[in-house]
């Protein structure tokens, strides 16, 4: 009985949980997150409205950029968080200026 | 001209032939080994030229080499640590670090715009060498799964490398 209960309550805090780590990442404040693992941007592909953050999560031991050729660049340091807020014009592809082969893309909706 | 050539053309020889002659496949310990050479050689290369270039875009590079090898070879020291292997020095390690020092000789006899094409040149081509090297013979013959994900990264990490060379050289011309 006592179990159950508890099997009950883990798995509404957990449905919970989901609910808000969905709203999180959807963009309810405002922010757009992206991870840098293993020389990867993940998710590859953003859709963010303009004044929204875009958030950049560097897990890797290398320093890591949001570049934009001919455009703007974020550098994104070792373990750190780097961000930038998205423009009208920010529907972009950018790269690694580092790693090349590290690709990313950026979508604003309206 | 001529001779820079066939030195560079001499060097690449030198770790086919020598990883050829390894008799198939190199062991955990020695691809350990020959990995964690391969960045101590490009960490000495991006020292040299952090004492010689003027070009922003070269010192980025070094910074970026420097750096990023530095972090590969702690990643790698500490996975041997933990699974107690010990590297082994063999025969591939003692060619690429008797050819680093011929180019680094060579390398060191220059100043500006010819130091930064030909240290730029040199980080194409020894990329690409290390990364022909991981693809074909280091990841394939690695028995350890976690040292065959490093190299994996490792890879990745080259790659990128030899791409940010490439738009480096072609900034230089
Ligand atoms: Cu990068």
């Amino acid at each position: 009985m006592t179990a159950r209960l508890l099997n009950r309550r883990q798995l509404l805090a957990t449905g919970a949980v989901v609910l808000v780590g969905n709203t999180l990442a959807r963009a309810r404040n405002g922010t757009v997150h992206v991870t840098i693992e293993t020389l990867a941007f993940l998710p590859a592909e953003i859709e963010v409205k303009a004044g929204e953050t875009i958030e950049w999560t560097n897990k890797d031991r290398f320093a890591h950029t949001a570049t934009v050729e001919g455009g703007w660049e974020v550098l994104i340091p070792p373990g750190k968080v780097a961000t930038r807020i998205a423009t009208a014009t920010d529907t972009v592809e950018y790269y690694c200026r580092f790693h090349p082969n590290m690709k990313g893309r950026i979508k604003v909706s309206a | 001209m001529k001779t820079l050539f066939a030195l560079f053309g001499a060097a690449c020889l030198v770790l086919t032939a020598s990883l050829a002659n390894a008799a198939d496949k190199p062991t955990d310990p020695q691809i350990a080994h020959i990995a964690y050479t391969a960045g101590v050689i490009d960490v000495e290369a991006a020292r040299l030229a952090l004492s010689k270039t003027t070009s922003a875009d070269v010192k980025a590079f070094a910074e970026s080499m420097q750096k990023d090898h530095e972090a590969v070879n702690d990643m790698a020291l500490a996975l041997v640590k933990k699974l107690n292997v010990t590297p082994e020095d063999n025969a591939t390690s003692q060619a690429l670090s008797t050819a680093a020092e011929e180019k680094r000789a060579e390398l060191g006899k220059l100043d500006g715009a010819a130091f930064d094409k030909a240290y730029i040149d040199n980080e194409v081509a020894f990329h690409q060498q290390v990364n022909g090297a991981l693809e074909t013979l280091l990841i394939p013959s690695a028995q350890n799964a976690e040292l065959k994900g490093l190299l994996e990264t490792g890879l990745k990490l080259f790659q990128g490398h030899q791409q940010h060379a490439e738009h480096v050289a072609a900034g230089l011309k």
